[in-house]
C-alpha cells in the first residue's frame, strides 16, 4: 500500500521527524521510499516553535520542496508539545528506538547521550521496545557534563575530542557529581597533569557512567549529538566493551527520523482504516 | 499519542464523607489538647493504636501531617529548617518537614480546618519501629521539646517468616509499655475497651481490604490516587465505630460502580500498580498525567499497609503483635516479591510502577534488583520513577512526565 498523495498532486509525499531536545533541535524529513533528503540541526534556544519552524524551512531547502509537500509531521524530545506545526508526539525514547531499528534491524541495545540526560533502549529482534532507562537527576555523563568542563578547562567543546585522542596517560576520576569532577580536574590541574590526559579521563567518565545505567546486549548502538561531535567516544566505548559499537549515519539524527517514520506509519495506518 | 484530550477522572462521592471524618477527628484533637479534656497521644501510622484507645488516649498521627505538608507543598520550604538544625537532607522528608514546620509555627491544619492555630500537644510519644528507625528519632525529638514520655516497640527488620518468637517478643514490648502510658493517662488499660478497640480495627481493615480490593474489578472504580487520600480514616481512626461507618459508605459507592461498569477514569486501557509511596505534592498532576493515557494506577502495596487482618480481640496483645509484625514493610524482599507478585495477578496489571523515593528507603523496593527479578518471574514490564514523598526538589516533572508516556507507549506496543 502507497501512502496519499501530498496536498501538492505533483509532489512525492514527505513525512516530517522534530526532535526538540534541551540543547539542540533536529529535523529529518523522509520521503515515501523513506529516504533521508533533508535535515537541519540547531541549538534549541528559548523559543522552541520559532526554532523547529527555522529547521524545518532549511531542510525543505536542503529537500528542494515545499511545506505543502509534507504529509504528516510528529515531534519528540524535551519541547515536544511546543511544535505548532505538529499535532502529535511521541516520546524520544520511542523515536530513538524506531530510527535505530530502521537502520539495525535486529535485537540491540542503544546507548543515546544526549545533551542534559542519557538513555538506554532495548529492542527485541522485531524492534520492540524490551526497557529502557533515562539518567537521573544528576548531568553527570551527559552533554552538558563535557560543556561544564570545556568551559572549566577554557577549551572549545569541538576541540575535546582531537585532544583526547592525543593521550597517552589518561587521568582517572572517580567522582560521580559534576561538581566534584571539576574539583578532581583543578586537583590534577593543579598536580601539573597534562590537558589532553584529563580530557580523555571526561570522556572515560563519561561512558562509565553510561555503562553503568544497565547491562549491554550483544548488538549495541550509540546516538546522540554528543557522540556524533565525539567519535572518539565509541572508540573508547567498544575498547570497554571488547566489540564493535553499531553508529547510525546521523547518530544526532536518530529520534527525527524515528519520529518521521512514525509519521509515516501514522499515514500509512490512518489509510489502512479508511480502505478498510 | 495525540494531545490536548479531556481527560476524565470521576470522583467518589463519599470522598466527601471521608473528608468530614478527618475533619472532626482534628477538630476533637485541638479541642482535647486545648481543654485538656482529654489525654493526647503521638503516634506512628502503624503503632500500637489500640492500646492507647484503651486507655482514653485521642491519638495523633504526626505522618498524617506531614503528608498534608506534602499534599499543601508546604514541605520543601520547610525542609531545610530542619536540616539547618542537623537533620541531613537525605533521611526521612516526614521527619524534616514535620520538624521544620514546628520550627517555624506553621501548620497546613489551620488552612484547612479554621480554628486549628497548631497541631496538639502531646502528652506522651508511642512509636513502632516496625517501619523504620526515623519514626523513633523524630518522636525523640518532640519529647525532648515538649518534655512529655517516650515509648515504643522495637520490631525486627526483614522478616522472611513471622514465628512465635517474633510474636512473643514484640507481644511482651506492647505489654510493657502498658505501665509507662497509664502513668500518663492518669488510669488503667480498660481490658474490654482495649479489646473493643482490637475488635473495631479489625473491622475497619476488612472494610478497607475490601474496598482496594474493588479496584479488581474491570474497569476499576478507583484509583491509587484516591487511595491515598481515601485511607485517610484507616490510618488515624482505626479502633473506632466512626472509621467502620465511613468505610461502609465508601464500599456502597464503589460496588455500585462496579455493578454500573463505571470506571473512576473513562477509557482504561492499561493497569498499573504503584510500588512506593506516593509524590504527595503531584497527586493529582500524576493522576491527571496517567488518565490522559488511559492508564489507571489501580493497586499499590502503600494503601494496603493498614490492612491489618491477624488483630484478634479474643489475643489482643499477641494478636497485635502479629498484625504489626505480618506488614510489608517488616518483611524480607522473598516475601515482598511474592506480594508483589500475588497482587498483580490479583489486580490483573499490565505493569508496575516503582517510586525510587530518595529519602524513604524503608517504602522503596526497587534499588537491590526487584524490578529485574519481578520482570523475570511475571514477565511484568516496569518503570522507576526518581522522586520523593515530599521534597520536590528530588524530582523532575519534565522526566517523570517523558518516563510515564514511553512506558505507556511500551505497553502499546504490547496490547
Ligand atoms: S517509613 Fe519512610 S516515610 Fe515513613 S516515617 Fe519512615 S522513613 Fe519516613
Amino acid at each position: 500500500m502507497s501512502p496519499p498523495p501530498a496536498k501538492n498532486a505533483e509532489a512525492s509525499p514527505l513525512f516530517v521527524g522534530v526532535d526538540v531536545g534541551s540543547s539542540r533541535t533536529k529535523v529529518a524529513i523522509l520521503d515515501a521510499a523513506l529516504n533521508l533528503i533533508g535535515y537541519d540541526v540547531r541549538k534549541s534556544g528559548t523559543d522552541f516553535s520559532l526554532t523547529a519552524d527555522a529547521c524545518l524551512k532549511r531542510a525543505l531547502g536542503m529537500a528542494g520542496r515545499k511545506s505543502e509537500d509534507v504529509v504528516h509531521t510528529i515531534s519528540t524530545g524535551y519541547g515536544r508539545k511546543n511544535v505548532a506545526f505538529s499535532r502529535e508526539t511521541r516520546t524520544e525514547i520511542g523515536c530513538h528506538g524506531k530510527g535505530c531499528y530502521h537502520y539495525f534491524p535486529r535485537a540491540v541495545t542503544i546507548i543515546d547521550i544526549g545533551g542534559q540526560d542519557n538513555k538506554i533502549i532495548k529492542l527485541d529482534d522485531g524492534g520492540r521496545r524490551l526497557s529502557f532507562k533515562m539518567n537521573r537527576k544528576c548531568a553527570a555523563g551527559t552533554g552538558a557534563f563535557l560543556e561544564e568542563m570545556s568551559a572549566r578547562l577554557d577549551i572549545p567543546l569541538e576541540d575535546m575530542d582531537g585532544l583526547a585522542r592525543k593521550s597517552n596517560d589518561m587521568v582517572k576520576l572517580g567522582s560521580f557529581c559534576t561538581v566534584f569532577s571539576a574539583t578532581e580536574v583543578l586537583e590534577n590541574i593543579r598536580g601539573g597533569k597534562k590537558i589532553e590526559d584529563i580530557v580523555k579521563g571526561l570522556f572515560y567518565s563519561v561512558i562509565k557512567r553510561v555503562l553503568e545505567m544497565d547491562s549491554m546486549t550483544e548488538n549495541v548502538v550509540m546516538t546522540g549529538g554528543v557522540v556524533a561531535h565525539n567519535p572518539y567516544l565509541v572508540q573508547m566505548t567498544e575498547e570497554q566493551i571488547g566489540r564493535p559499537v553499531l553508529i547510525p549515519p546521523h547518530p544526532q539524527l536518530t529520534g527525527a527520523v524515528g519520529a518521521a517514520l512514525y509519521a509515516l506509519e501514522a499515514v500509512q495506518a490512518g489509510a489502512a482504516e479508511e480502505n478498510n | 499519542m495525540t494531545q490536548e484530550k479531556e481527560i476524565v477522572i470521576r470522583r467518589l462521592k463519599t470522598a466527601k464523607d471521608l473528608g468530614k471524618f478527618m475533619a472532626d477527628y482534628y477538630y476533637e484533637l485541638d479541642d482535647a489538647a486545648k481543654s485538656g479534656k482529654k489525654k493526647v497521644a503521638w503516634c506512628t501510622s502503624v503503632g500500637p493504636a489500640e492500646i492507647l484507645r484503651g486507655m482514653g488516649f485521642l491519638t495523633y498521627f504526626p505522618e498524617t501531617h506531614s503528608a498534608m505538608l506534602g499534599t499543601t507543598r508546604m514541605a520543601s520550604d520547610l525542609i531545610p529548617k530542619a536540616n539547618a538544625i542537623g537533620y541531613s537532607p537525605d533521611i526521612c522528608s516526614y521527619l524534616t518537614a514535620d520538624i521544620g514546620a514546628f520550627l517555624e509555627g506553621v501548620t497546613p491544619l489551620s488552612r484547612a480546618f479554621p480554628g486549628i492555630e497548631s497541631v496538639p500537644k502531646p502528652d506522651v510519644l508511642v512509636y513502632n519501629t516496625n517501619q523504620c528507625r526515623d519514626v523513633q528519632d523524630w518522636f525523640a525529638w518532640y519529647a525532648d521539646r515538649f518534655d512529655v514520655p517516650l515509648v515504643g516497640v522495637e520490631t525486627y527488620r526483614n522478616v522472611p517468616e513471622v514465628t512465635p518468637a517474633h510474636i512473643t517478643s514484640i507481644a511482651r514490648q506492647m505489654e510493657n509499655i502498658v505501665e509507662p502510658l497509664e502513668k500518663v493517662a492518669g488510669r488503667k488499660l480498660d481490658m474490654d475497651e482495649f479489646k473493643n478497640a482490637v475488635a473495631l480495627s479489625r473491622e475497619c481493615s476488612d472494610l478497607w481490604e475490601k474496598c482496594l480490593a474493588a479496584a479488581s474489578a474491570v474497569p476499576s472504580p478507583l484509583t491509587f490516587f484516591d487511595g491515598t487520600t481515601l485511607m485517610g480514616p484507616a490510618v488515624v481512626g482505626r479502633g473506632t465505630r466512626k472509621a467502620i461507618d465511613a468505610y461502609n459508605l465508601l464500599l456502597e459507592e464503589l460496588e455500585e460502580r462496579i455493578s454500573q461498569g463505571i470506571g473512576a477514569i473513562e477509557n482504561e486501557r492499561y493497569r498499573l500498580y504503584w510500588e512506593g509511596m506516593p509524590i504527595w505534592g503531584r497527586l493529582s498532576m500524576h493522576s491527571k498525567l496517567f488518565a490522559g493515557l488511559n492508564a489507571n494506577v489501580i493497586a499499590s502495596t502503600y494503601c494496603s499497609s493498614w490492612i491489618f487482618t491477624a488483630l484478634d480481640p479474643a489475643d489482643p496483645f499477641e494478636s497485635m503483635a502479629r498484625a504489626y509484625t505480618e506488614l510489608f514493610i517488616v518483611r524480607s524482599d522473598d516475601y515482598k516479591e511474592e506480594y508483589i507478585k500475588n497482587k498483580l495477578e490479583f489486580f490483573k496489571c499490565d505493569g508496575i510502577i516503582y517510586h525510587d523515593a530518595k529519602t524513604c528507603p524503608n517504602n522503596t523496593n526497587c534499588r537491590y534488583g526487584m524490578p529485574q527479578r519481578l520482570e523475570k518471574r511475571a514477565g511484568m514490564p516496569s518503570l522507576v520513577i526518581n522522586g520523593d514523598l515530599n521534597d520536590l526538589r528530588m524530582l523532575s516533572d519534565e522526566q517523570t512526565k517523558t518516563n510515564v508516556e514511553a512506558f505507556i507507549e511500551q505497553l502499546e506496543e504490547r496490547k
